[in-house]
Parts: C-alpha cells; structure tokens; sequence
C-alpha cells in the first residue's frame, strides 16, 4: 500500500467508515439509542422546566446536548471493537508489515470516526429540531455545533483506539462503555449546575469535564453564542483528544514493537 | 438402539416432576453459578455499580425536581427514586442471569447439563434460584447505600416487606424473559433482545415524576404501562400510602405465568436443538 499519505490515510478512512455504515448492529444504537433516551427524557423531565432557575421552557433543547456525548461514546464503542477485531483476526498486523506509514493505521481510523461524527451531529441537530428544539445560535450555531461534534467523536474515538491496542480485546472495549456512562450521568446532563442541589453531586459535576462539553453544545441551542460556554466546550474536546491521541501514540508504540 | 434408550432416560420440560431430580440439579447450578459470581470481580462489580450510579445520579441529581409545582411524595425524593433503582435493579438482576446461561451456552456447559441433568426443569429454577440470590446481594448493597445517604421510608415494616416481595417477583419476570431468550438463542449475541425491551418498558414509566405529572405521550404510553403499577406500588409501600399495589402484585404474577411459559418453551426447543 504505497503512496502518499493522504493516500493511504484516504483509503483507511473510506473502509472505517464503510465498515460502521454497512453493520446495522453498529449504526443502531448510534441513530436510535440517544434519540430514545432524548424522547423519554424530554417527555418525563418536561416538569423540570418549571423550576426557578431553568433556562429555557423547551426540555428538549435542553436535553439534545446529551445525545452528542452519547454519540461519541458509541464512536468510541464502534472504533474501539472494530480495531481489536482487526488486531484479533490479524488484519493489524498484515496491515504493519506493508509500507504504509505507521501514522496511517490510526489516523485513516479517526478520519473516518471524524465523517461519522459529523453525519450523527448532522443526524441530531435535524431530529431535535424536528422534536420541537429551537436552535437559538441559527445556522452559524449548527456548523459549530458539527465541528464540536467531529472533535468529540474523534476525541472518544482515539480513546477507543487506544483501549483495543492495549488491550487487543473488543471485550475489553466494550467494558469501557458503562464506565464513561457514569461520566455523563454524574454531570450536568439532566439539569443545570445551578439547579443541583445535593452538595456532593454538585461538586462532582462541576469538577466533571463532560459538563463543560454537554454546556458547550446546550449553550448553542438556548443561549445562542456565550463565549464562555462554547470555548469550554472545545477546550473539553481537544483536551480529551489530545490525552486520547497521547495514549494512542503510546499504545501503539507496544503494540508495533510486539507486531 | 441405545440412542431411545439416552433420550427416555432424560424427561422432556413438560414431563412430570420427579421432586428430587429437580430440586437436586436446581441446587447444583444455583451453588456453581453464585460460587463463580462472588469470586469474580468482573460480574460481581458491574452489576453493583450501575445500581449505585442510577441511585447516585436520580436520588442525587435530581433532587431538585421534589420542588415542582404538584409534586407531593411524603418519604422525599430519594425515596421516590430509590423505588425506581429498587425495580430496575431486580428486573436486571433477573436479566443478567439470563446473560450468565447464555454464556454457559456459548461455553458448552449448558449443553453438557442437557445431557447430564436428571430433570431439565431444574436447570431453569437452578439459574432462578441464581437470579434471586444474586439480586439480594445487589438489593442489599443498594438499599444500604440509600439509607445511609439519609433516604427516609415512612410506610411500616409490613410495607417494607410488601417492597422487597414485590421485587423478588420482578427478579422472576426478568428472569423468565430473558432465560427464554437464552434457551431459544444459545448465545450472548442475544444480550441486546434480552436488555432492550424491558429497559425500554421501565424507563417509558413514571421514572423522574408520578404520572400525574407526566404530559404527552409519554403519559398514554405510561398509563398502560405495567411497569407503572410496579413502581406507584412501590412508592405507596415505601411511603405508606398505598397507590395500586393489588394490580401490581397481580401483573407481576401474570407476567411471571407468562414468561415461565415462554421460558418452558424455549427449554424445549433447546432439548431438541442440542
């Protein structure tokens, strides 16, 4: 597999892409698991929006932002699985004796977890406001909100990526998935910080940097363009992928060495 | 010649019960499957930790929502929502035993028991008997963790007990459902078709708020959801005041017959198949 690297970072990202496209078990739980999770929510939560204090009197613009985290992590899930299953039935491997640069076996992956991110988002922002969503930032607001959505899907990605190379186990992937669950429901994700009013739940979510990133796409949905809100929001999600990309750097240094 | 003779020798699920058969193949597995559970930290975590992250993030995240306008619950919030983990947690506590037989299925121990089991109906009651201990260690913990978190229960020691019935009947009706999911599928790539359907019908419940308070589709969806009947029962035991407990002891019964019937089924179909 010669040429550039563009080239080859191309053509791995066309076959991540197509292999999470074409399996319905793995394009499922993307589309419909968050959209259910955001109709229950928004119909049982709806109350909420009564309290003093609540921003908006729309739950389900509140409540959409979830459904982006959520969204990432089933791209860490999918990714995660499909490379281990590739380290497991040696596809990895063959892949590492060809010429193709190192760089290429996990950058053609995440380029590809990146496209998928933004067509969930895209996905997403059209169900919302089919659902009845105002999207107070407009048109300007859905573009940001697919670049945030790219950076978290890559961000969780990479974290899959990670995980499968250390641990050449789509098993292992898998048990990562209620661990950072836990992330999102220890967070601001069902009502906002101001509003949580148990001392020790309120300290965990704000020290919780999945509510900085939920914030980052609620604000654009509720508030329109709050500075504040939407550069944590990126920072959230570069950070992570940064940490993400570190680990993948790491793990794959082991896992050529053992190749 | 000899291959009638093995098969009369292994009574088919609807054959008549020989007592000590099925008590004594039921016993064996429920001893093996909770051994293995208590020394692996790989099942017996999970499946304490969701419990406690649901009670974590409804009865401490959302404590808020006590002060809508129209919410009246005597015992608090937490109360409330300890109710909702309370049935969640032993209809997965039921749903993951079925998980444990599809696995076993998978690994080709089911199989073996097929073969080797005096009474086949004992290895459906051995894994119930499985469902019901491993919920009570799970219950234990999580009812633990709620009182000392300063969860308050107004209604009386018969309440608490009508509860704690009520859940050990869920136990079972996840249990049914998902073992005749194991018997017919054999395998753990039938997780999701267990895990689905009763993740969607407990959570499409009043889970946040009584129905009172629930608008839209979701309220029609609710109001004939029997889960709904489980979780108003459990809130008026835990409370005292009690709010369709006859109907929700009756549909836990019902669905219990039900799926005891699909899980017989399915234990037949998995004779013939293995």
């Amino acid at each position: 597999m010669r040429g550039t690297l563009s080239t080859q970072v191309g053509a791995l990202a066309r076959r991540s892409l197509l292999k999470t496209l074409r399996q319905p078990f793995q394009l499922f739980p993307i589309v419909f698991f968050p959209l259910i999770l955001l109709a229950v929510n928004a119909s049982g939560l709806k109350a909420a929006t009564r309290l003093p204090g609540f921003p908006t009197h729309s739950y389900v613009s509140f409540a959409i932002a979830v459904a982006f985290i959520q969204g990432g992590m089933f791209a860490l899930i999918n990714t995660g699985t499909n490379l281990a299953e590739d380290i497991e039935d040696g596809f990895f491997n063959r892949l590492a004796l060809t010429p193709l640069r190192r760089v290429s076996l996990i950058a053609g992956l995440l380029v590809g977890v990146a496209a998928l991110g933004l067509l969930q988002s895209a996905v997403y922002i059209l169900m919302s406001l089919l659902a009845g969503a105002h999207l107070e930032a407009g048109f300007g607001g859905a573009l940001v909100i697919l670049v945030l959505g790219a950076i978290t899907a890559v961000g969780f990605g990479a974290l899959g990526c990670a995980a499968a190379l250390r641990t050449g186990s789509g098993e292992a992937v898998q048990g990562l998935f209620p661990l950072f669950f836990v992330f999102i429901f220890l967070s601001s994700s069902n009502l906002p910080r101001n509003l949580l009013r148990t001392g020790w739940f309120h300290t965990v979510a704000n020290w919780n940097p999945i509510s900085y990133l939920i914030e980052g796409f609620r604000s654009l949905f509720i508030f329109g363009w709050d500075g504040t809100a939407i550069w944590r929001g990126f920072a959230v999600a570069i950070g992570l992928t940064l940490v993400s990309l570190l680990a993948v750097a790491g793990a794959l240094r082991t896992r050529m060495q053992r190749t | 010649m000899s291959a009638p003779a093995e098969t009369s020798a292994l009574p088919p699920a609807d054959a008549p019960a020989s007592g000590g058969g099925l008590w004594r193949v039921a016993s064996i597995i429920a001893w093996r499957s909770l051994h293995t559970y208590v020394r692996r930290p790989d099942l017996f975590v999970p499946s304490l930790v969701f419990p406690l992250v649901f009670l974590a993030s409804f009865a401490g995240g959302l404590t808020a929502l006590g002060s809508v306008p129209g919410f009246h619950f005597p015992a608090g919030y937490t109360a409330f929502q300890f109710v909702f983990v309370l049935c969640q947690s032993a209809m997965f506590g039921g749903l993951f035993t079925g998980f444990t037989m599809a696995i076993d299925f998978e690994m080709g121990f089911a199989r073996r028991l097929m073969l080797a089991a005096e009474d086949r109906r004992g290895i459906a009651l051995g894994y119930a008997l499985v469902a019901l201990s491993r919920s009570a260690i799970t219950l234990s913990v999580v009812s633990a963790a709620a009182l000392a978190t300063g969860m308050r229960i107004t209604g009386n020691g018969v309440d608490i007990f009508g509860l704690y019935g009520l859940a050990a009947l869920l136990v079972l009706v996840g249990y049914g459902w998902a073992a005749g999911v194991a018997f017919r599928f054999r395998s753990i790539q039938a997780g999701p078709l267990m895990q689905t359907p009763v993740f969607l019908i407990i959570f499409l419940a009043p889970v946040y708020m009584p129905l009172s308070l629930l608008q839209g589709w979701i309220h029609s969806v609710a109001s004939v959801n029997p889960a709904t009947a489980f979780l108003e029962a459990g809130r008026g035991l835990i409370s005292g005041a009690h709010d369709h407990t006859g109907l929700a002891f009756l549909c836990a019964a019902g669905l219990i017959v039900l799926f005891s019937a699909w899980m017989l089924r399915g234990l037949r179909n998995a004779e013939t198949s293995a």
